[in-house]
């Protein structure tokens, strides 16, 4: 192919049009047609917001303050430090949020592993979660990605199922709540992409010489794909700008794989009663790939169930003698480090398995004076000087 | 020669196995499938291309396919989709990879379908796929986060490395050293309020989700029905 040949196609994918019969509809038409014969409440972003590019050209609205943070079963349980550096990240950045309690958990994990649910329970656990946020003022922020495509999956089936929404609207009127939908059903992911720029301005530890790889997650892109950022300046608009869009803002060195699109391996009821397919396919199909063709420092993601699923199989893989033993995280938490937060009190890496100290060492972090302070921190605890850590103990 | 099925596609009878239930048992249970109002939007037919084969990571390890599934359907082949609901339908990881089908088809939505009913109907498959699941069961229809600190035991989690030991040992002082005050639990992800408890209780019981429970464990559904019993007495909300 001639080099004008290959600027042709190129050209072409910067622009990334499609075809009117392949793009899909705007869910918003019939959203606000809904509201208006009185079927449901929209709630409306406010206050100063982003406008994104998603797959198929549809502008997404990004709400930058005033949050209401749906939080993930698996990251407050398991992964800790990926809640906590999102809230630091925004507390950081002077944006206000809530971190309620009356909030429950998607209930997607157990749905797409035991199927011990239907339908109408899945949408009435979605839809009582919004009017929670509603009933705030402030706008959802989902966490969990499985949580977000399950959540357009839902909102999908409430826009065109009659039967369904007259259902839901019982139910949640026993619980005195109205059916309410977001205008936008928004990754905290997506938010970090929105205001990556401010990011990158606060940002006081160097990450350009720190090779990432990044791991797509499938409920984030692949489930109501139109809804997912795509950024003619990301990958030309051929794959999701979501967490590669931060990275290249941050000036990290992002390097390219070719198990890309593939899943982590997660598999839901794998992760939890069969672990070897989990194990097999994350380490063989992504961990090796990427160190076999990128050699990254670390890999970011921003899915709950991928941290786990490629953080967590390495430790038996390398066992085994496999070519795997590479940090795992959420770019949050990569971003707040960037920003300067404590590996330990913020990142919280200590309940992570693979090996992050090497990463830390190429940031210029010194990971054993952090982790000295945090024992320091954890007496006080002990001793009953302090019960909590406390946000001002974090930025102490 | 032995008689081919009156099926178009020539399949023969033994192909499908579990010659033992009844087709009307078999038809039965499809038709739910096929009822579902998802089902429509998550099958177009099928060109039989195998592109989701090659996005799905469990057909990679497992003897699976997609475009099986897909392919069953489509032909509203009764036996092959029974065969599929003992057989394949748990291999799935509910990734959705198979969404670029050409075809706009869900070969992993039909699996979710195909599950609840398994569920639904206490098929074997679905106890044999759920057998120690149980635990999972009970924390997220009892406490309203799916899964929770103290579940990371090195003896449940040994291939994850010496650090779940770290964590199960420091578990109470970790947790209180994480600044969000809402995660400083150690049963739940996070703190829920009681009344959000009630009110996906209210949910599970009025949906029927909790009657599904009762197919696949008969225990965990006593123990949970007596909870929610329970709790919504103590808050005057009659079912
Ligand atoms: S389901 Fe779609 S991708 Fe799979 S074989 Fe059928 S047409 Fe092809
Ligand atoms: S959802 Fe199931 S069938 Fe579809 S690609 Fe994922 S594992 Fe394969």
């Amino acid at each position: 192919m001639t080099d004008s040949a290959v600027a042709v196609i190129l050209g072409k994918k910067e622009k990334f049009e499609r075809t009117p019969d392949r793009r899909q509809e705007d869910f918003h038409d019939r959203l606000f047609e809904l509201e208006a014969d009185g079927e449901l409440v929209v709630q409306r972003v406010t206050g100063d917001f982003v406008e994104v590019p998603t797959k198929y050209g549809i502008i997404k609205k990004i709400q930058k303050s005033n949050l209401w943070h749906h939080k993930s079963c698996g990251q407050c349980g398991h992964i800790p430090g990926y809640s906590t550096s999102i809230f630091w990240i925004m507390r950081k950045l002077g944006y206000e949020y809530v971190d309620p309690e009356d909030q429950t958990s998607c209930t997607a994990w157990n749905y797409y592993a035991s199927a011990t649910s239907n339908q109408a329970a899945q949408a009435a656990v979605a839809v009582r979660n919004f009017a929670a946020a509603f009933e705030t003022g402030n706008f959802p922020l989902i966490h969990c990605g499985t949580s977000y495509g399950h959540y357009k999956e839902v909102r999908a089936e409430l826009l065109h199922d009659a039967a369904l929404r007259q259902q839901v609207t019982k139910v949640l009127g026993r619980l005195g709540k109205r059916l309410v939908l977001p205008e936008e059903i928004v990754h905290y992911s997506e938010w970090l992409y929105a205001v990556r720029d401010e990011i990158r301005a606060r940002a006081v530890r160097d990450v350009s010489g720190i090779a990432v790889t990044v791991h797509p997650a499938c409920h984030y892109y692949k489930l109501v794909e139109g809804d997912a950022i795509f950024d003619p300046d990301v990958y030309h608009g051929q794959r999701t700008a979501a967490v590669s869009g931060l990275v290249m803002a941050l000036g990290a060195d992002l390097r390219n794989y070719s198990t890309f699109f593939d899943c982590c391996g997660f598999g839901f009821r794998h992760i939890l009663v069969q672990r070897d397919f989990t194990r097999s396919f994350s380490t063989l199909r992504k961990i090796e790939v990427m160190k076999e063709e990128a050699d990254p420092d670390v890999v970011l993601t921003h899915d709950t169930g991928c941290v786990t699923a490629l953080d967590k199989s390495q430790f038996a893989a390398q066992a085994h003698e496999r070519n795997v033993g590479v940090p795992v995280m959420s770019e949050a938490q990569f971003a707040a480090l960037a920003m300067g937060a404590h590996p330990f009190k913020v990142a919280q890496l200590h309940w992570h398995s693979t090996n992050y100290r090497p990463l830390l060492e190429k940031m210029g972090i010194d990971w054993r004076a952090a982790w000295a302070e945090f024992q320091e921190e954890a007496g006080r605890l002990k001793s009953g000087e302090q019960e909590f850590l406390t946000w001002a103990d974090v930025d102490a | 020669m032995p008689a081919a099925t009156k099926d178009p596609y020539l399949k023969r009878d033994h192909v499908a196995g579990h010659s033992d239930v009844d087709r009307a048992t078999k038809e039965r249970l499809i038709s739910q499938v096929m009822a579902d109002s998802r089902f429509g939007d998550y099958l177009y037919g099928c060109y039989e291309c195998g592109i989701c084969v090659a996005a799905c990571p469990s057909a990679r390890f497992y003897d699976f396919s997609p475009r099986r599934i897909a392919q069953a359907a489509a032909r509203r082949d009764v036996d092959l989709m029974f065969q599929q609901m003992q057989e394949d339908i748990w291999e799935c990881s509910q990734c959705f990879s198979c969404l670029r089908c050409p075809r706009g088809n869900n070969p992993g939505g039909v699996i979710t379908i195909m599950r609840e009913v398994a569920v639904k109907e206490g098929l074997h498959s679905a106890k044999d796929a759920l057998a120690g699941y149980s635990r999972i069961i009970y924390k997220i229809m009892s406490t309203g986060t799916q899964v929770s600190p103290d579940m990371l035991q090195p003896d449940a989690f040994p291939d994850w490395g010496p650090e779940v030991k770290d964590v199960s040992e420091n578990l109470d002082l970790w947790r209180r050293m994480l600044p969000p005050e809402t995660m400083h639990t150690t049963t739940t992800g996070w703190q829920v309020a009681d009344r959000t408890l009630v009110e996906l209780y209210v949910i599970w019981l009025e949906t029927g989700a909790l009657d599904m429970i009762a197919q696949v464990d008969q225990g965990i559904h006593m123990i949970l029905e007596e909870i929610m019993e329970e709790k919504l007495e103590e808050e005057g909300i009659e079912i």
